[in-house]
């Protein structure tokens, strides 16, 4: 494994003499998403495999190649999970990797209870655009030596370097989980949510789309059937919540697959309904907006900065409108400075973020 | 560690007083020395130094002021919330201006609904968590400085708490970050949806030990209150038991709420001065905590009851009602105070290991107490691996405190040597810019350096702390090699 190391290093090197761009990628599964896709690919798999796994200290350590299927099939036997939920989004590609589920930043259904991805890095080893191996953060649940380079890697989309290896801290399974179904309009879902949310219940995910909502309640036992009487609705089937849930996930719901540009709309959990055309689903306790439309980017960027939140077209569209809110210029600035530290030959992912980094 | 203190240059203080006070209110400018002092030190009170010049901006704009004053005229400045930091953070230099945001102490909103507050930086971090009391919110990251300390300064260490293990340090609890840059242009990092476009700008604001922009509001998460919790007191015969037990406690499937460990030393410290009923014969106890609805706590704590019993605790006491809840954490959140008591002075490590080398680190902290001739109560946050080993020292005695550095040095070298860190929630300030040598490569340290850049091209805020020079690493490197005699012995150590 270290000679993959070392050839990578030799490559960028030379790559950072002659300014030659790569695109880093994994299984290919998040290739949709972002701005453009610039450069000759730069195939992570080759560095793959669990470097350490310990239940006992809840971490996790593997690399960039590893899939993300042997990760979370070793992790549950050990009846421990990703908490932040990644999708795989395995109909896109060839099967997610961690490398593109760190670069991509993305968390699933649980977020709004578990916290994000970037809250569970706890470590990463990268190669910079210097050929660099760098370290930073650790495999311990504490660490504020020096500034957190490791979480500003998680969604990063490869703007700053080849992600090696990562480490991750794990979470025990539920010990029981339940999914309910209430007939809800849209307004009074958000209500509804944002009340929840302010009572000590184990909600655990939801989601809102045509009238309907779905809660899933995980926890001990007793906690779960305690809030599911508070809560009330139908009780689904286990398979049947595991099915819903895999489907909101994975965006293989019939929600996703109407065909328009689909845009990630993150807002306060409490913002009203936003009355945008087209069809919504809302997870995360109202926090996250999912619409299907083919209203016009500014119509949509304004309602969302209007709410307080950011508007990105996560899939499909036009991404000539800027596949990513515009950021402030002072941040923008700070951005490039970054980028320039980082990758000062500006070989890495050009334009997948934004066209000027 | 040896930082030498600066004298006042009485021209440029003249200079820089001068131009603040035409920003700011006359008393918002202090430079006189009896003005002065009281800012010379935060809570790592070893390391002293007058500032310059202090000033106390009471909101957005007078930040603002002060800061493009200090960018035009090349003057360092260094952010202060209520002085509590124990790693010298907000240590003043002598050449530069102390910004202390003790005056931008509001709370601008509390929106219960959406479970969120924004408040100024110098509001206490307990405060937050009264203010929303009454909505059966809490603010979650609870420092043991909590009464006292800022929601700044806590954004700047990053700060943990008893409580992290289930609920998380500040970084998990901070929505946004309003922030001023060092050339004066007012920033958000964050917002108050969940996520922003763009890199994750906040996560390198939080801790970063007020070197990357001074932070004027923030926006915090509120939790709901837990309906209920209850602490088991374990003890064990055997320090080693102890430790493994946390691991057996975190592998079984249920996240504490807090999971603290002491040894006896500690233990019998906090018996004196607090009265918590431990148990003092116990070589280590455990305080293992469940919160939620009753029926998860109930749930909880028979779990880890019948853990902690197989792994050989002697001795296991649940609290039966919320005083005496209290009452077993009252031991544990006076720990400090308590060493206090016994102790002219003390030294607070805060190194943080991977759970299994629990044992391992506890024997080596005992090797250099017979190495270094000083007693090391222990206390843990045992659950997230992070220790807090006091060193009894008497600073009046100037060998003393040599020998505590060097017994502390040792220890945080020993936690990166087992996979561990330098500083889990205190920061690295001044205390530990040496062995921010020994966890990091020089390649590291350089793209520490760029983050800096980043945002700070000339170097302005907080200048000297938290990121090493190489130039230090390399002299700190040749004095290792020399068997810890210290180069300059003519210069003042502290």
């Amino acid at each position: 494994m270290e000679s993959v190391v070392r050839d990578w290093s030799q490559k960028i090197r030379a790559s950072a003499a002659s300014k030659h761009p790569f695109r880093l990628r994994g299984g290919g599964s998040k290739d949709f998403y972002g701005q453009t896709l610039e450069g000759e690919v730069f195939d992570t798999r080759a560095y793959a495999g669990i470097v350490a796994y310990e239940p006992s200290e809840l971490v996790i350590t593997a690399c960039c190649g590893a899939k993300l299927t042997e990760i979370e099939s070793a992790m549950s036997e050990h009846r421990q999970m990703l908490a932040f939920e990644p999708p795989h989004f395995a109909q896109f590609g060839s099967g997610a990797t961690l490398g593109g589920m760190i670069a991509a930043g993305l968390s699933g259904p649980r977020r709004q209870a578990a916290g994000a991805l970037r809250d569970f890095v706890l470590g990463v080893k990268i190669m910079d655009g210097r050929g660099e191996v760098l370290a930073f953060g650790g495999r311990v649940m504490k660490n504020v030596a020096g500034y957190d380079v490791s979480r500003l890697m998680a969604g990063a989309l490869g703007t700053l370097g080849i992600i090696l290896e990562v480490s991750l801290k794990a979470l025990p399974l539920p010990a029981a989980e339940a999914t309910l179904r209430l007939e809800l309009p849209e307004d009074k879902a958000i209500e509804t949510l944002n009340k929840w949310g302010g009572r000590p219940l184990p909600i655990s995910a939801s989601a809102w789309t045509g009238g309907e909502l779905g809660v899933r309640l995980s926890g001990a036992a007793a906690a779960v059937a305690a809030a599911q009487k508070k809560i009330g609705g139908e009780l689904l089937e286990p398979e049947q919540g595991e099915r819903f849930w895999t489907g909101i996930r994975e965006q293989t719901d019939p929600f996703f697959r109407n065909g328009a540009p689909l845009w990630r709309i993150s807002l306060p959990p409490t913002a009203p309904p936003l009355k945008l055309p087209g069809e919504p689903l809302i997870e995360w306790g109202g926090a996250l907006r999912w619409l299907c439309s083919r209203a016009d980017a500014r119509t949509v960027r304004d309602a969302a900065k209007r709410a307080g939140g950011h508007a990105t077209l996560f899939r499909g569209g036009d991404k000539s409108v800027g596949v990513f809110q515009p950021l402030a210029p002072a941040l923008m600035k700070i951005h490039k400075e970054l980028k320039r530290e980082f990758d000062p030959q500006g070989i890495f992912n050009r334009g997948r973020m934004y066209p000027e980094l | 560690m040896n930082i030498a203190v600066t004298g006042i240059n009485f021209v440029r203080q003249a200079e820089v007083a001068g131009r603040l006070r035409r920003l700011l209110s006359a008393d918002a400018v202090l430079h006189a020395e009896e003005d002065t002092r009281s800012y010379e030190c935060d809570g790592l009170s070893a390391y002293r130094q007058l500032p310059m010049v202090v000033a106390l901006p009471s909101n957005e704009e007078e930040v603002q002021q002060v800061l493009r004053t200090c960018h035009e005229l090349k003057v360092p400045v260094v952010a202060r919330g209520a002085g509590t930091g124990l790693s010298g953070g907000a240590l003043p230099m002598g050449d530069g201006v102390l910004l202390s945001l003790a005056k931008m102490r509001r709370i601008l909103a509390l929106d219960p609904v959406a479970r969120t507050a924004r408040v100024q930086p110098g509001v206490t971090n307990l405060a937050i968590s009264e203010a929303a009391a009454p909505c059966g919110l809490f603010y979650a990251p609870d420092p043991s400085s909590q009464i006292a300390c800022s929601i700044g300064g806590n954004v700047a260490e990053n700060s943990g708490g008893v409580h992290c293990l289930k609920y998380g340090l500040t970084l998990h609890n901070v929505l946004r970050v309003r922030a001023v840059t060092v050339e004066a242009e007012v920033v958000e990092f964050g917002s108050e949806a969940l996520d922003s476009p763009g890199l994750d700008l906040l996560a390198l604001m939080i801790g970063s030990e007020g070197m990357l922009a001074v932070a004027t509001e923030i926006t915090v998460k509120l939790l709901p209150k837990p309906e209920t919790a209850c602490v088991i007191l374990a003890s064990f015969d055997d320090v080693e038991k102890a430790g493994n037990a946390v691991a057996d406690v975190v592998a079984a499937g249920v996240v504490p709420s807090g999971l603290e460990m002491m040894d006896r030393p500690a233990a019998r410290a906090v018996e004196e001065f607090v009265h918590a009923g431990y148990d003092l014969e116990a070589a280590a106890l455990l305080l293992c905590e469940a919160d939620g609805t009753p029926e998860e706590v109930e749930e909880g704590i028979a779990g880890m009851t019948e853990v902690l019993r197989r792994a050989g605790a002697t001795a296991i006491r649940a609290s039966n009602s919320e005083a005496e809840r209290q009452k077993f954490w009252a031991g544990r959140k006076a720990a400090f105070p308590a060493v206090g008591r016994i102790s002219p002075d003390y030294y607070c490590m805060d190194g943080t290991i991977p759970r299994k080398k629990l044992g391992e680190i506890l024997n080596f902290i005992a090797a250099m107490e017979k190495k270094y001739g000083l007693r090391c109560p222990n206390v843990f946050h045992a659950g997230d691996g992070n220790l807090h080993p006091l060193i009894l020292f008497d600073a009046n005695d100037p060998d003393q405190l040599e020998r505590t550095e060097r017994f502390a040095g040792e220890v945080l070298e020993k936690c990166v040597e087992v996979g561990g860190t330098i500083t889990g929630e205190h920061g690295v300030g001044v205390e530990k810019i040496n062995q921010m040598c020994v966890q990091f490569a020089a390649a590291e340290i350089e793209r520490f350096q760029g983050v800096k850049r980043a945002f700070d091209s000339e170097g302005l805020l907080n200048p000297g702390k938290n990121i090493p020079t190489l130039q230090r690493c390399a002299e700190f490197g040749r004095m290792r090699v020399r068997g810890g005699q210290l180069p300059r012995p003519e210069l003042p150590r502290f």
